[in-house]
């Protein structure tokens, strides 16, 4: 700029040759310069390959997600599906998600997916097809992932379209701890589910069908625990399978069936600390 | 526009790619007799002194502008947080009033690194186009971008160190913007990964105010830095491959900054505050082929050149309606 103007007279008066050498050396150090930048943000860019603390590990995605791969190719990172959720169960992935920075994910333990929404709000409100209805034809889906038949919504079960309209499962749940399950254990359960300080909310329909409240306003008691089957939004998605323990008495298996789609309700009310049953994000159906 | 012009505009056109733009070959013959009177000419030297003695500096677009960007922003932000719903989403995509708008830049990472494209984002992205062709490309980076107004106040605190000689402009070759672009439109298509999304401040900063802070807000603070104490707004002026493509739709856009040679002092304070001084070549003596010289695509219609001229000769201006206004 005016460097560049200046700096051709100057060369003139002083005769050329030294002034041209600090031209060449100011040119060298653009150049050093213009490297520097280039490395910074290209180094930036490709730190998504960095083993980062959740890069690799998987999320579980709201419903509809494309399989990891292409969602991260089509997730514009806007946040749509966050600002439409009635129990603001998606949040979005920081820093440390690598390429997924900025990509929507449940945190079920925390705020699962009840389908409060009814009609999968997120999906309806994705951009760019990342949280979809309609999977494209040319990407497969995998084995295990396709839900038997629409999965029909209990708190609709009165409705005259009583179906989610999705097609394949966000993940499967669980049961990981089985020594820790209080139904397993043939124990009851009584107060609030996750404590008085949990802010995590859901639908009772037999409260307010419209409104999800508080899980802490809504306390139980359980002569023996079923929290996880008596929560799931999904019909025929989880069942307690009695059995007479040593004692005589009455205990309860928690199985999780085909119908599941991995909303993470479960997760999510299960009292014991850590939750007894959680959701494997992606995790197909193998019977 | 008259064939000097065209050239003009083809040279600003290259400009925007990198290429620093060339003493003009031409010059009209109504343009040569402004720049002959011009030479020597006392009283408009005297004149000179008196203007600049008098100036008083106006931030009116500058104002206007910041009033603009904070208002865009904040819309998205009070739709979300006060659930208002007229502008969901973040600047990479969103709804305004239930139509769909995808950020150009954004829209196309997905679609190349995707390769898949439905209709929504179709539509959204062929309404920031229309949008951003109508009201001059890059005015989206001065009026819109919020990293664009962080980037403001840094380069702030950089003119004030530079000024105490702590800190020197460290200058950044122009066509690395360039190479960005390519590279980060290849790493989409190569990787399967939006790789620029990961790391654009943009998307960032807004996101950050929607839904609120991150980790990767360090990202954005390491420009701002780097900026400051490095190189004035480097990321803006090197970087950027979203104002690059903001840039080329700003190629027929009738929202323009207009240059007339009549008055002008040559004084170029107007390059000394420009995010994008090579536009504005034709400013220096001797250089404008016409009287008027509307400036190049790379322009971001901040304003911030026509509150500093003394002499008014840099105007906004809209083609075709510039006889209505």
């Amino acid at each position: 700029m005016s460097d560049d103007t200046k700096a051709p007279a100057a060369a003139a008066a002083k005769g050329g040759a030294p002034v041209s050498r600090e031209r060449k050396r100011q040119g060298r150090r653009k150049a050093l310069r213009t490297i520097l930048l280039t490395g910074g943000v290209l180094g930036a860019g490709l730190s998504g390959y960095l083993p980062l603390l959740h890069a690799r590990s998987k999320r579980l995605r709201p419903p509809g997600a494309l399989d990891e791969k292409e969602f991260l190719q089509s997730c514009i990172k806007c946040g749509q599906c966050v600002q439409v959720c009635p129990v603001n169960a998606i949040r979005l992935a920081d820093l440390v998600d690598g390429f997924g920075v900025g990509t929507p994910y449940i945190d079920a333990r925390e705020q699962a997916c009840d389908f409060s929404c009814d009609a999968v709000q997120c999906i309806l409100a994705c951009p760019t097809g990342s949280l979809t209805y309609h999977k494209p034809d040319f990407l497969p889906v995998r084995e295990g992932a396709a839900l038997p038949q629409k999965p029909t919504l209990i708190a609709k079960m009165n409705d005259p379209e009583p179906t989610l309209n999705m097609t394949e499962r966000m993940g499967v749940a669980r049961l990981v701890r089985p020594d820790s399950c209080l139904a397993m254990k043939g124990e009851g359960f009584k107060g609030q589910a996750r404590g008085p300080g949990f802010e995590g909310r859901m639908r009772y329909a037999e409260v307010d069908r419209w409104k999800p409240i508080g899980i802490a306003e809504h306390p139980y008691d359980l002569p023996l625990c079923d929290l996880c089957m008596r929560e799931c939004p999904i019909a025929g998605a989880i069942s307690l399978e009695k059995f007479t323990g040593p004692g005589g008495r009455t205990h309860a298996r928690p199985i999780v069936h085909e119908n599941c789609v991995g909303c993470g309700v479960c997760e999510m009310i299960c009292p014991t600390e850590p939750a007894s049953i959680t959701i494997v994000p992606r995790e197909v159906w193998t019977s | 526009m008259s064939k000097l012009l065209t050239r003009r505009y083809l040279d600003q056109i290259k400009a925007m790619f990198g290429k620093e733009p060339e003493k003009p070959r031409e010059i009209s013959p109504a343009a040569q007799k402004i720049h002959f009177y011009k030479k020597n000419n006392r009283d408009e030297i005297g004149q000179l002194k008196h203007r600049r003695a008098h100036e008083k500096p106006s931030h009116k677009w500058r104002n206007r502008r910041w009033a603009a960007l904070i208002f865009a922003n904040l819309l998205f932000v009070l739709s979300y947080q006060l659930d208002i719903q007229v502008l969901e989403g973040a600047l990479t995509a969103s709804r305004f009033v239930g139509f769909h708008m995808a950020d150009l830049n954004s829209a196309l990472q997905v679609m190349l690194a995707h390769k898949h494209i439905i209709t929504n984002l179709l539509i959204g992205t062929a309404t920031v186009l229309l949008l951003w062709g109508l009201l001059g490309g890059r005015t989206f980076c001065s009026w819109v971008c919020p990293y664009h107004l962080v980037a403001e106040w840094a380069e702030k605190i950089h003119l004030y160190l530079a000024k105490k000689k702590l800190v020197t402009d460290q200058p950044i070759d122009r066509r690395l913007r360039t190479v960005f672009w390519i590279v980060f439109a290849a790493l989409a298509v190569v990787t399967g990964y939006t790789v620029f999304e990961a790391i654009s401040p943009t998307g960032i900063l807004s996101r950050a105010l929607i839904y609120g802070v991150g980790l990767s807000l360090l990202w954005v603070l390491a420009l701002l830095v780097f900026e400051v104490f490095f190189s004035r707004r480097a990321w803006c002026r090197y970087a950027c491959p979203i104002g690059l493509t903001y840039g080329v739709v700003g190629i027929v856009s009738p929202v323009r900054i207009v240059y007339s040679l009549e008055n002008c002092f040559h004084e170029g304070d107007c390059r000394k505050v420009c995010l994008v001084p090579h536009v504005l070549d034709t400013v220096i003596k001797g250089r404008a082929v016409e009287p008027e010289v509307p400036l190049g695509p790379d322009c971001t219609r901040c304003g911030l050149c026509v509150d500093a001229c003394p002499t008014g000769s840099l105007r906004f201006n809209i083609k075709g309606l510039s006889r209505l206004l």
